[in-house]
């Protein structure tokens, strides 16, 4: 078959396009390669030259150590993610409920100043953080970090349940009010069950970010309470490291998330443009 | 009707969010800014962490301390880091976040397959990515292996571990540098509102550039800027410029953020409508055109959202440094590890918050006239 000079101009320029599109893809996908290649790699078979090649046998060995290295760490983040995303979440969809549908007094100041909670610099609360923590007894435990968390997540799971809340259209609630629905009743029977992809892009943020966290999992911690990063952090920040131990860490630590990220793709990129306020 | 009782049952119901945020945000802001402005932790006995610790207030004396004082070059060195980290890493995120989203905007076979590639970093943890890239970027390893495979030599640069300096420039220029860099961005600014006619703007523009040539003119940067204690020795201990360690860092932390950028961009370029893009094709746009024309201009927005959003990432930039290059490396450090180093290990902390409410104040520089954008909007659409 032949092909004009137009057709052929159209082909070449969707194959180069192709082209460079998978190769960037490859780059991305090039610290996987490794970091899988040298999780499953025997420590004596590691050296710096041979780092691309595959390992001549799977050593999963390296993964059963790391779970032993990381002992409760694992444990405490799956208790810190699930209450604090749980609380988080609750609070923010009551909180966007109010702020959407219902006038309170001076919500035009009291909702950007909420909001400027989630851009500042934890770093900058980080010792009076420690100090009232310290006060009321609760530094250095999962309660603790957990309120931190719940706390410091309020503003952005607030503006991601506002901004769905907002295209309830209000007869909805008009009409929940004339049946004699109050504050309670609209929300149990009109928002909440309108709420659920809401809810869906809250958890799965808050869950990605407070698995992620570290700074305050590093400082507002005793060594029994640590998250899974900061056990990451301890396993490869050491001088002479075995590289197969940290790379199943990083993979260990990062599965969730990315398990998360594979399977509910879209709502978790509606969070991270939520996080630009409107985008 | 919805009734009064129900409206203070609804107040009733936010109070608790306003009261912890009120206390956990602005109450804390308030007592770091009162604990920079003490010698808690900088003073001798008793221990920082006692009961009956005492803390004086000094005033300024730490802000003056980290400023000047040759023992805390390292604090001087973060803020250029900062800079430089900032700069590279939302250009780096800019370019190829808008290059990733073009091309997917060709109506690409397995458009979702790649986006989901170019995005997957950012579910990561800033610690795994930094992890990662440690091992990619081992002098001797990783990538620097990888120019053998087709017969070249092995890079043998220092990614992360680079003792060079680009850039290199002196503490005491910083205020000119900054006026001249400033003078600079108006004066592009000033040509292209006088390309397009608007006099005023011309003229707002003009009388900032008057108020910062003021200001230097005027030695007002002086208070700011303290001179050195010991503008000798400084630049053979802890060098001013770009340290080259930190390209290691920027290359991790434009892996994990440019598919971010890229989304951002991709909800931008889907915004511009079909009949827009169809109109530019009848007026004869060729598709090179149509982008320059039509599709960029209206991504502007975005573009400045994106630098804000990458801009205050940057300055608040931890964890990743702390897992790729330690906490301790004088060649890679950012204020929020000298935060947790101070602070955290050697309970200097009111050195440490003084560095914090630094940092703080950068943020909020870029963060609040950007809230307060949004919001004027958002008003001015409802209405």
């Amino acid at each position: 078959m032949a092909y004009t000079p137009r057709q052929w101009r159209r082909y070449t320029t969707r194959t180069i396009l192709y082209v460079i599109l998978i190769v960037i893809m490859l780059v991305f996908l090039l610290p996987i390669y490794l970091v899988v290649v040298t999780s499953l790699k025997n420590p004596a078979e590691i050296n710096l030259a041979t780092a691309w090649s595959l390992p001549t046998t799977p050593y999963w060995q390296s993964f059963q150590e790391v779970l032993v290295a990381f002992g409760p760490r694992l444990r405490n983040s799956v208790a810190l993610v699930i209450g604090a995303t749980a609380l988080s979440s609750i609070f923010g969809s009551i909180n966007g409920y109010v702020l959407s549908k219902w006038r309170i007094p001076g919500e035009k100041i009291l909702f950007p100043l909420m909001l400027f909670g989630m851009f500042i610099p934890y770093q900058a609360i980080l010792i009076p953080l420690f100090d009232f923590m310290r006060g009321i007894g609760l530094y250095g435990g999962i309660p603790g970090l957990i309120l931190i968390h719940v706390i410091y997540g309020l503003p952005i799971t607030t503006l991601i349940f506002r901004n769905f809340y907002v295209d309830i259209p209000d007869e909805m609630l008009e009409a929940a009010s004339i049946d004699g629905a109050d504050f309670f009743g609209i929300y149990t029977n009109v928002v909440f069950p309108l709420s659920i992809p809401g809810f869906v892009v809250v958890i799965i943020w808050q869950f990605t970010q407070i698995w992620n966290e570290f700074l305050f999992g590093v400082t507002m911690t005793s060594n029994d309470a640590q998250p899974i990063t900061v056990g990451l952090a301890q396993l490869a920040g050491g001088q002479a490291v075995s590289w197969n131990l940290p790379m199943a860490g990083a993979i260990i630590a990062a599965l969730p998330p990315l398990l998360v990220y594979i399977v509910l793709g879209r709502y978790f990129i509606r969070g991270l443009l939520a996080g630009s306020v409107k985008g | 009707m919805r009734s009064q009782k129900d409206r203070i049952i609804a107040f009733l119901m936010l109070l608790p969010s306003l009261v912890l945020l009120g206390l956990f945000v602005y109450g804390f802001i308030l007592q770091a800014i009162g604990t920079s402005m003490s010698d808690w932790g900088t003073s001798g006995a008793p221990p920082p962490l006692a009961v009956n610790v005492t803390k004086s207030f000094v005033g300024f004396d730490n802000y003056r301390q980290i400023m000047t004082s040759l023992l805390e070059y390292n604090f001087r060195n973060s803020l250029v880091n900062t800079f430089f980290f900032t700069l590279f890493f939302v250009a780096g995120c800019l370019a190829v976040g808008l290059f990733l989203a073009l091309l997917l905007d060709q109506n690409v076979k397995a458009e979702g397959l790649f986006r989901t590639v170019f995005l997957f970093p950012m579910a990561l943890s800033f610690v795994v990515t930094g992890t990662i890239w440690r091992w990619m970027l081992q002098p001797g390893g990783g990538i620097n292996t990888l120019p053998t495979s087709i017969g070249l030599p092995p890079i043998t640069f220092g990614w992360i571990n680079s003792r060079e300096v680009a850039f290199g420039f002196d503490w005491g220029d910083v205020p000119r540098l900054l006026t001249v860099i400033g003078i600079a961005i108006l004066s592009i600014l000033a040509l292209r509102f006088a390309l397009s006619g608007r006099r005023r703007a011309v003229m707002m523009v003009g009388g900032i550039a008057a108020v910062l040539v003021l200001l230097l003119v005027t030695g007002f940067w002086s208070n700011i800027w303290l001179p050195l204690d010991d503008p000798i020795s400084e630049p053979f201990i802890a060098p001013k410029g770009f340290n080259l360690a930190l390209i290691g860092v920027v290359i991790a932390a434009v892996w994990q953020m440019s598919g971010y950028t890229m989304a951002m961009f991709i909800a931008g370029i889907r915004g511009v409508s079909e009949e827009l893009r169809e109109a530019s094709k009848v007026d004869g746009c060729n598709d090179l055109e149509m982008y320059r024309y039509i599709i960029l201009p209206q991504l502007s927005p975005i573009f400045l959202s994106a630098m804000i959003i990458l801009g205050h990432i940057s300055l608040k930039i931890f964890d990743l440094v702390f897992a790729m290059a330690g906490p301790d490396n004088a060649q890679t450090v950012v204020p929020g590890l000298l935060v947790y180093t101070e602070g955290f290990r050697e309970n200097a902390f009111a050195k440490a918050s003084a560095i914090a409410v630094i940092m703080l104040f950068a943020v909020a520089l870029i963060i609040i006239p950007y809230l307060w954008s949004q919001f004027r909007q958002s008003s001015q659409a409802e209405r």
